[in-house]
């Protein structure tokens, strides 16, 4: 009998093989470039997806099994923090600022990678890393939606958290992430890749999301905690991933390299002005501090990120040029963004504040070489200024860089002393820029960046109004008119934290909580 | 006896998200469900147009002729966000595996006849290149669909068509070997059995209309497919030869199939519901598809059934417009 063959084992590799790419076949009655009619308009030569190596190997009914055995127990965390007013136990009120930011600046963008990864699994033509990008196009779902989970319940406490969706398609800084994502999503399968699946997933997500993370457990924010140590063993499959696309086109073809190091050199740069939110973070809104944003540069990119770039050399891959100016940055970043957004207090959805004398020090000692000369007595003067009565609100609306969105603070690379302005011409008009890399990314693409939609310019066209405001009636109020628009509370969402109803309800619930009062 | 543990009460400033306050109609408590659905993706100020695609903005719900004026009009009657989608999933694949155990630890497959095995390892192993089809088709309809309540479970279908496809290949692996996948893949590339099925797939590989290709797909082709294998064949006709043992290897997707077409139901009772001009359409599209995917499928019944094809697949094509039916559309 047939059965006394004993059948031959497949080793892990075979058997996924089978289970993936062997599912696979070329197709003949429609052509393969309309099957996938994305795939070759960016010049990225692929002359055998069978050369793919699959960075990780998960079938689907391992998959939803080690899932939903997460999921299980982040929603017990989730609903235990909640029932026990979790929010109680942060350090202080100051903290959920940081949340705030995170749900509306980078909870919406995890949702962008879960469309972005459902349509790149879709148009690459090899199934290997279909497979892999459609497992992350899920997982990044399960992301957005369980920081929008364990973040609900500080909306039903706090603050400007209450129209994340909302603000973050409206809101002028929030235009920075959004503009991000939306210029990886609408660049070719090829560039999303190194755009998420590269800078953004391996370069940055220790700058981005370590920082949140470890900023919750600091600060004894168990749900933002969790979620994030959940979403880790995702994150490690992503990261290979986007490892896994760069060296594969590398390999594919020479042809590959001029492209593939252009868009790492874009990247690299695009992640790293997002980052400025999270440096004004690290050293400014967390009220317990991990480390400071210049260590936090110097440990993930200078040392890690150092160590991928020599791996990549032996491909003629060589570190983004704009390195070197970050690395002159770190000194000043979350000094200048702290400071704007101190400026700007009155239409942001989070509070401001200027450091305590302690927080000073602390920052003083961190950067011996820039606060105490540059920062400290300008925050000193405001805060003395506010003591007196006099808290400064900017109410002129600044310039916005055309590709990376944020406001014109960043000074020169060698004179922190000088804001850095670049500008060029694109047919009828001039364009304005933060930097000289934002201004080479324009100039490679104009047609791509004269479409940003600059909050700033937008309000001045009247298109950030309610629907039938009247601008040239009698005593409008254009700062007001905005605030409706982003859906934002004026008094409760914006301004300071001295002062605010977060600062008192935290005070007086936490009264409730640990005294017999 | 009730225990009435206390805790610190504190007054919410509010229940819910004001998007989702603005849906349900009043600021009150929300499940997760609605939570995690609505408007979760973005629909204003999109900065640049797609380089692939500059006719059409980042999500724009002109891709599609269906049109609709609030897309959160969709519902999943499963309420599934990815924490209750991967729970049921994983439950289910659970009893997947005990029952891919007792068929293996049994030798359940070596006890089918002859001709049960071959019937079965010819009609259900190239059916994993279908699959296959279904999961690059879903995730179009999510990657270009518009609203989360109607691209949300676009994945989780893509996903599953994954699965289908691996457990399929699992079946051909334990009742043959390598050979049998390379023999239906052959089958299905050059079998005259399969080329309608192959040609319905590929050319639904190229339409750009994601609602479209939803009935095409969902719709149409998968629900004449699956109760026609899964629930005629394996489980009526194969079994009654002494093929049980197929029926708990295929018992995810009957089973699959039963849950999921509430989802498929309920889109488009809400898409046709909403105009006639939709009605239209959907019923113009899936009668379209429907006569497409009954005649593609009635040589693969064939290898099941023989002669009997013309009839059985006919009942299933009566069955698929009673079920249209009730989803309010005539076909």
């Amino acid at each position: 009998m047939d059965m006394n063959v004993p059948k031959k084992k497949l080793s892990l590799k075979e058997k996924y093989s089978h289970m993936t790419r062997g599912l696979d076949w070329e197709p003949s009655y429609q052509s393969k470039d309309d099957v996938y009619p994305y795939a070759k308009y960016e010049g990225i030569k692929i002359h055998d997806w069978d050369k793919w190596e699959d960075p990780f190997r998960l079938t689907m009914d391992a998959y939803w099994k080690y899932q939903a055995e997460k999921e299980r127990k982040l929603y017990a965390i989730i609903d235990a923090y909640a029932q026990n007013n979790g929010h109680l136990s942060v350090t202080d009120a100051r903290y959920i600022n940081t949340v705030k930011l995170f749900l509306t600046g980078v909870s919406p963008l995890e949702y962008m990678a879960h469309r972005g990864f459902a349509h790149v699994g879709r148009q690459l033509p090899g199934a290997g890393p279909r497979v892999a990008c459609l497992m992350q196009s899920i997982d990044e779902i399960r992301h957005a939606q369980t920081q929008v989970h364990s973040l609900s319940n500080y909306n039903k406490y706090y603050n400007g958290l209450h129209d994340f969706r909302h603000m973050h398609d409206r809101v002028w800084y929030l235009s920075v992430p959004k503009s991000f994502f939306d210029d990886a999503i609408t660049a070719g399968p090829f560039e999303f890749m190194v755009a998420i699946g590269f800078s953004f997933e391996y370069v940055l997500t220790n700058l981005l999301f370590v920082p949140f993370v470890s900023g919750a457990a600091y600060n004894g924010d168990m749900s933002a905690m969790t979620f994030g140590f959940s979403a880790q063993s995702d994150e490690a499959r992503h990261m290979t991933l986007g490892l896994e696309v760069i060296k594969f086109m590398l390999e594919q073809d020479p042809d590959n390299l001029p492209i593939v190091q252009r868009w790492i050199d874009k990247w690299a740069w695009r992640g790293t002005r997002v980052l400025t939110l999270v440096a004004m973070m690290m050293d400014y809104m967390l009220p317990k501090r991990i480390m400071s944003w210049k260590e936090a540069w110097e440990v993930y990119f200078e040392e890690n990120g150092g160590a991928l770039f020599k791996d990549l050399a032996r491909y003629g891959i060589t570190m983004p040029k704009c390195i070197e100016d970050i690395t002159k940055e770190k000194e000043h970043l979350s000094h200048q963004a702290w400071a704007t957004f101190y400026n700007y207090g009155a239409a942001a959805a989070f509070h401001t504040w200027t450091p305590d004398e302690d927080e000073m020090n602390w920052l003083s000692e961190k950067y011996p070489d820039s606060f105490d000369k540059y920062y400290r007595p300008r925050l000193e003067y405001w805060r003395d200024e506010a003591a007196k009565g006099n808290r400064f609100y900017n109410k002129t609306l600044p310039m916005l860089c055309q590709v990376c969105q944020i406001p014109m603070l960043f000074t020169e690379p060698d004179d922190p002393t000088k804001i850095c302005y670049r500008e060029t011409q694109y047919k009828d008009d001039k364009y304005h820029f933060c930097s000289d890399h934002c201004k080479a990314i324009f100039e490679h693409e104009p047609e791509k960046y004269i479409q940003s939609w600059l909050p700033v310019h937008q309000i001045y066209q009247g298109n950030c109004f309610p629907e039938g405001t009247d601008p040239t009636a009698e005593g409008f109020d254009p700062l007001a008119a905005v605030l409706a628009y982003y859906h934002m509370n004026f008094g409760r969402d914006n301004l300071d934290f001295e002062g605010s109803e977060d600062q008192k309800n935290f005070d007086a619930w936490r009264g409730v909580a640990t005294s017999n009062d | 006896m009730q225990m009435d543990l206390r805790t610190v009460s504190i007054k919410p400033l509010r229940n819910t998200f004001d998007h989702v306050a603005r849906r349900l109609g009043a600021d009150k408590p929300a499940s997760r469900y609605q939570e995690g659905t609505f408007d979760m993706q973005a629909a204003a100020n999109f900065h640049y147009r797609p380089t692939w695609d500059p006719e059409h903005e980042i999500f724009d719900a002109t891709r599609t002729a269906i049109k609709m004026a609030d897309w959160y009009a969709f519902k999943d009657p499963r309420q599934f966000y990815y924490g209750t989608y991967t729970l049921a999933r994983a439950k289910q694949q659970d009893t997947a595996e005990a029952n891919f155990n007792f068929v293996e630890t049994r030798g359940l497959a070596a006890m089918l006849n002859d001709e049960v095995k071959a019937t079965s390892l010819k009609l259900l192993v190239p059916l994993r290149h279908v699959a296959w089809g279904g999961n690059l088709n879903n995730a179009s309809m999510c990657a270009y669909g518009y609203g989360t309540a109607f691209t949300q479970p676009c994945i989780y279908h893509a996903m599953d068509h994954l699965g289908i496809a691996q457990y399929l290949t699992r079946v051909g692996l334990l009742l043959g070997s390598e050979e049998e996948l390379d023999a239906a893949k052959d089958a299905w590339m050059t079998g005259d059995a399969w080329q309608g099925l192959r040609r319905y797939v590929e050319d639904s590989f190229v339409l750009k209309d994601p609602i479209e290709l939803f009935v095409a797909q969902n719709v149409a082709l998968d629900g004449l497919l699956y109760p026609l294998v899964y629930e005629t064949i394996v489980d009526d006709v194969l079994s009654s030869e002494g093929g049980t043992a197929i029926a708990l290897l295929t018992q995810f997707m009957t089973e699959w199939f039963g849950e999921t077409r509430r989802w498929v139901d309920a889109t488009l009772k809400t898409a046709a519901g909403e105009s006639a001009e939709n009605k239209a359409l959907l019923e113009k599209w899936t009668t379209h598809w429907r006569d497409r995917a009954a005649s593609a499928l009635m040589p693969v019944a064939q290898i099941a059934v023989g002669g009997r094809a013309d009839t059985v697949v006919a009942e299933q094509v009566e069955q698929f417009n009673t079920r249209l039916a009730k989803a309010g559309m005539t076909v």
